[in-house]
C-alpha cells in the first residue's frame, strides 16, 4: 500500500531540508538541552530562603532564641530587623521580603509566666503558593519553639504530658523520599520537549509547501498523500527521539534522577507519544495551510495544555472538576503519568496499560485525521 | 512620511484581519486560554484522596480518622484490608496518601504509651506532598490537644498568620494577571517575527522594498498593529479577569497601560531581532520559542525567583517578563504605585530601548 521508495524520497528531501538549515536543527537540539539545564539547576519548587524581616519589640534572650530558630531554618533567610509597621510594609510592598514577623514587647514575660503569646506573621499573599508554604513553615518553627520551651522549662510534669499518651505521626514519603522537585519535573520535561519539537516543527512542513508554491510540483508527481505524510514525519521522529535520549541521559548523569523502571519501556512509550504529537502538527499544517496559523494553534493546542493541564507542575486533582474532565483529552496527561510511573515508582504496563492504550488511540486518530485531510489537488 | 506609514498600517491590518481564522487566533485564543488556564493554575490543595488501613478498629482509631476527614483537607476513598492493597492504590495513583493505624493503637493511648500512626505519602508531586504532610501534622497535633485536654497548660507561642493582599491566599489572584503577561509575550513575539519572515520567505518583501517606503516606516508599520492588538488582547483579558475571576485592579489603570506599552515595545524589539536573523518561518518560530521558554521559566511565573541560584537571579534581570510580572503583581494585587515600582519600570524601559536599538541596527543591515 505504501510505496517505500516514494516515501523514502520525501523523507530524504525533508532530511536535507532539516540538515541544510543547520540553525533549525541546532535549535531543535538546543531547546531541550537548555530546558533541562534550567530545570536541573535553576528552577525548583522546593521553598528555601524565603526573605524575612523582623520587628522584635521584646529584644530579650527569649525572643532572640525564637529569631535564631528562623535564622537556622533553611526555609527562611533574615533580611533585616526593623522598627514599626511602616518599614515592614515598605519591604513587603517592594517585594524585598515575603514574610514579616512581629514579636510583641511582652514576649519574654508571657513565656516566663506560661501565658500564650501571639506572634504576628505577615506573609505576602500576592504569590499564594509561596505564601502558603511559608505560612506552614512558620507554624512549624512555632511548634519547634514550643517543644523547646516545654522541654527546657523545669516542669517535668508538663513536658511529660506532652509526649505521654500522645499520638505520634510517622510520615513516610514513597517514590521520592527527600521530596526533590527535580525528580518529579524531569520526567515531565521529556513530554514538554517532545510536544514543542514535534508539534511545532511539523506544523510548518506541509503549510510551507503550500505557501512557497512547491506543493503544485509535488502534486504533479505520482506520490500519494500518505506517502508524503509519512515521508515528512520520519526526519522529525528521528530528531524527537534524539531529544528524548538527550533528556534521559542528562537526567541520569547530570542530575541523578533515579530511573527505577524499564528504560526500553520508557523509550517505547516516548515513541508512541511522539507519534501522536508529530501527527497533531501534521494535521494542523495540512488543514490550515498557513505556517503562522498552524504554529500558533500548535502552541495553544499542544504546548500550553502540555505545560499546564497535564499535571506537570499543577496537580490535576487540585483543579476544579470541570477542568479535570478536560484534562482527559490532553495526551500529555497520560504520558506524564507513564513517565512518572516508570521513573519514580518503577512500575510497568501491568498498571500503566490503560494510559498506554489511550496514547495509542490518540496517535491512531491523528494519523487517520492527517491522511483524511490531505488532498493532493489544486484548488 | 505619515501617509506612507498610514498606507503600510492599513495594509498590515488588512492582511492580519482578512483571514477569519487569524482574527480567532489574535482575539479568541487568549480569551479561551485564559478561561481554561486560570482554573487550572491552582496550587490550593484540598480534599486529598487517601486510603486507610485501620488494624485497630476501635472508637479511638475511628475518632482519629474522622478528624482527618473533618476539615476539607482529606477524603477517605478506600478502606483497605492489607498493605498490598494500599501499595497498589498508591502505585496506580488512585490515592495520594495512605494512613495505617496499627492494632493496639487504642490500648497504647489508654496505657499512656506513645501510639504510632503511619502516614505514607506519594512523593511524585513534591509540593503537594509537603502541603499534605503539613496538614497531617496539624490534624494530629489537634487530636493530641483534645486528647490531653486540660492536662497541659497553655501553648507557649501561637502564630497568627495574616496574608496581605490576598487574605485567603488564593493562587488564582496571582496567576490570572501573570497569564496576561505570558500571553502578551507569546503573541507579540511569535506573531510579529513570523509575520515579517513570512514576507521574506514568500518573496513579497522585495515588493515592499521597491516602494518608496523607508526602513523606519517599514519597521513601525510592521510593529504598530501588534502593539494595538496587544492592547486589545490585554484589555479583553482584564475584563475577563474582573468579571469571571473577581480580580480587582487595586492600583492605577493608567500606570498599568503605560507600563504594558513599554513591555509590548520591548517584545516587539525582540521580535524584530528574531526576524532580522531568520530566513524561514520555521527558523523564526524556533528562535522565538528559544527566547520565550527561558523568559517564562525565569520570570517567577511558576518558579519563585528567590529560590534560584544567585547567578541565575542576575540573569533574570534581562528578562522583560520578570519585570512585567513584578509590575502586574504590584499594580493589580498590591495596589502600589510608581514610587515602589520604579526599579522594575526603569529596568523594563532600559530593556525595551536596548532591544529596539539593536533591532534597528540589525535590520538596516539585512535590508540593504
Amino acid at each position: 500500500m505504501i510505496n517505500m521508495r516514494r516515501t523514502a524520497a520525501v523523507a530524504r528531501t525533508e532530511f536535507i531540508h532539516v540538515l541544510r538549515d543547520w540553525r533549525s536543527l541546532f535549535l531543535a537540539i538546543a531547546i531541550p538541552m537548555v530546558l533541562i539545564l534550567l530545570f536541573g539547576y535553576a528552577l525548583t519548587l522546593d521553598l528555601r530562603n524565603v526573605p524575612t524581616v523582623i520587628w522584635d519589640q521584646s529584644r530579650t534572650g527569649e525572643s532572640r532564641q525564637l529569631v535564631s530558630l528562623f535564622d537556622g531554618s533553611p526555609y527562611f533567610s533574615i533580611k533585616g530587623f526593623h522598627e514599626g509597621y511602616a518599614p515592614l510594609q515598605r519591604e513587603i510592598d517592594a517585594g524585598k521580603a515575603m514574610v514579616a514577623l512581629v514579636i510583641p514587647g511582652d514576649f519574654a514575660e508571657k513565656i516566663r509566666s506560661g501565658v500564650t503569646v501571639t506572634i504576628q506573621v505577615i506573609v505576602d499573599g500576592s504569590d499564594a503558593t509561596t505564601s502558603r508554604l511559608a505560612a506552614s513553615y512558620t507554624r512549624g518553627v512555632g511548634l519547634i519553639y514550643n517543644r523547646k520551651i516545654a522541654v527546657a522549662s523545669l516542669r517535668p510534669a508538663a513536658s511529660g504530658h506532652l509526649t505521654e499518651g500522645a499520638v505520634k505521626l510517622v510520615p513516610r514519603v514513597w517514590y521520592n523520599a527527600d521530596m526533590r522537585s527535580q525528580n518529579m519535573i524531569l520526567p515531565g520535561i521529556v513530554a514538554i520537549v517532545m510536544m514543542v519539537i514535534a508539534a511545532m516543527l511539523t506544523s510548518v512542513t506541509v503549510a510551507r509547501e503550500w505557501e512557497t508554491g512547491t506543493m503544485e510540483q509535488l502534486i504533479s508527481t505520482p506520490i500519494r498523500g500518505h506517502e508524503l505524510i509519512f515521508g515528512k514525519v520520519i526526519p522529525y521522529f528521528v530528531i524527537g527521539m534524539i531529544d528524548v535520549a538527550i533528556a534521559v541521559s542528562l537526567g541520569e548523569w547530570l542530575f541523578h534522577v533515579p530511573l527505577r523502571g524499564n528504560p526500553a519501556l520508557l523509550f517505547a512509550m516516548a515513541a508512541l507519544f511522539l507519534t501522536g504529537a508529530l501527527f497533531l502538527g501534521m494535521t494542523l499544517s495540512i488543514t490550515l495551510k498557513s505556517q503562522v496559523l498552524a504554529n500558533q494553534i500548535a502552541i495553544v493546542a499542544g504546548f500550553l495544555p502540555t505545560l499546564i493541564l497535564s499535571g506537570f507542575v499543577f496537580a490535576i486533582e487540585n483543579m476544579p472538576p470541570l477542568l479535570q474532565c478536560l484534562t482527559y483529552i490532553v495526551p500529555a496527561r497520560y504520558f506524564i503519568a507513564i513517565m512518572r510511573g516508570i521513573y519514580m515508582k518503577g512500575i510497568g504496563l501491568e498498571i500503566l496499560w490503560l494510559n498506554a492504550l489511550l496514547l495509542f488511540v490518540y496517535a491512531v486518530i491523528l494519523i487517520l485525521a492527517a491522511n483524511r485531510r490531505l488532498k493532493l489537488r489544486l484548488e | 512620511m505619515l501617509t506612507r506609514l498610514k498606507r503600510m498600517l492599513v495594509k498590515e491590518f488588512l492582511q492580519m484581519m482578512r483571514d477569519p481564522r487569524m482574527r480567532m487566533v489574535v482575539f479568541g485564543l487568549p480569551v479561551i486560554q485564559m478561561l481554561v488556564m486560570a482554573f487550572a493554575l491552582t496550587t490550593d490543595v484540598n480534599r486529598v484522596k487517601i486510603a486507610v488501613l485501620d488494624r485497630d478498629r476501635t472508637p479511638a482509631s475511628r475518632e482519629l480518622l474522622s478528624s482527618f476527614t473533618g476539615g476539607n483537607y482529606f477524603q477517605i476513598v478506600h478502606r483497605v484490608q492489607s498493605m498490598d492493597e494500599m501499595t497498589r492504590l498508591l502505585d496506580q495513583g488512585t490515592v495520594r496518601a495512605g494512613i495505617q493505624i496499627p492494632s493496639g493503637f487504642a490500648g497504647d493511648i489508654r496505657a499512656g504509651r506513645p501510639a504510632q500512626v503511619q502516614l505514607i505519602a506519594d512523593g511524585t508531586d513534591s509540593n503537594t506532598t509537603a502541603i499534605i504532610l503539613g496538614y497531617a501534622d496539624g490534624i494530629v497535633a489537634d487530636f493530641n490537644g483534645r486528647l490531653q485536654g486540660h492536662r497541659t497548660g497553655a501553648v507557649p507561642v501561637e502564630m497568627a498568620i495574616r496574608a496581605w493582599f490576598n487574605l485567603n491566599q488564593e493562587s488564582r489572584l496571582y496567576y490570572v494577571p501573570a497569564l496576561i503577561g505570558l500571553m502578551l509575550l507569546i503573541f507579540s513575539l511569535m506573531l510579529t517575527s513570523i509575520g515579517i519572515v513570512r514576507e521574506k520567505e514568500i518573496g513579497t518583501i522585495e515588493q515592499v522594498m521597491v516602494t518608496p517606503i523607508r526602513k523606519m516606516e517599514f519597521i513601525l508599520g510592521k510593529t504598530i498593529p501588534y502593539v494595538i492588538t496587544g492592547y486589545i488582547t490585554m484589555t479583553l483579558m482584564f475584563i475577563l479577569a474582573i468579571l469571571v475571576f473577581d480580580v480587582r485592579i487595586h492600583g492605577s489603570i493608567l500606570l498599568l497601560y503605560g507600563l504594558t506599552g513599554i513591555y509590548l515595545c520591548g517584545n516587539l524589539g525582540l521580535a524584530l531581532l528574531v526576524s532580522a536573523s531568520a530566513s524561514t518561518q520555521q527558523q523564526a518560530l524556533l528562535t522565538a520559542f528559544f527566547i520565550i521558554m527561558p523568559c517564562v521559566l525565569l520570570s517567577g511565573f511558576m518558579f519563585p525567583i528567590h529560590n534560584m541560584p544567585k547567578v541565575v537571579q542576575y540573569v533574570t534581570w534581562v528578562n522583560p517578563m520578570r519585570w512585567y510580572l513584578e509590575i502586574l503583581r504590584g499594580v493589580v494585587i498590591k495596589g502600589v504605585g510608581i514610587k515602589v515600582l520604579w526599579p522594575a519600570a526603569a529596568a523594563q524601559l532600559t530593556l525595551a530601548v536596548g532591544f529596539l536599538f539593536l533591532a534597528s541596527k540589525r535590520f538596516r543591515k539585512t535590508l540593504s
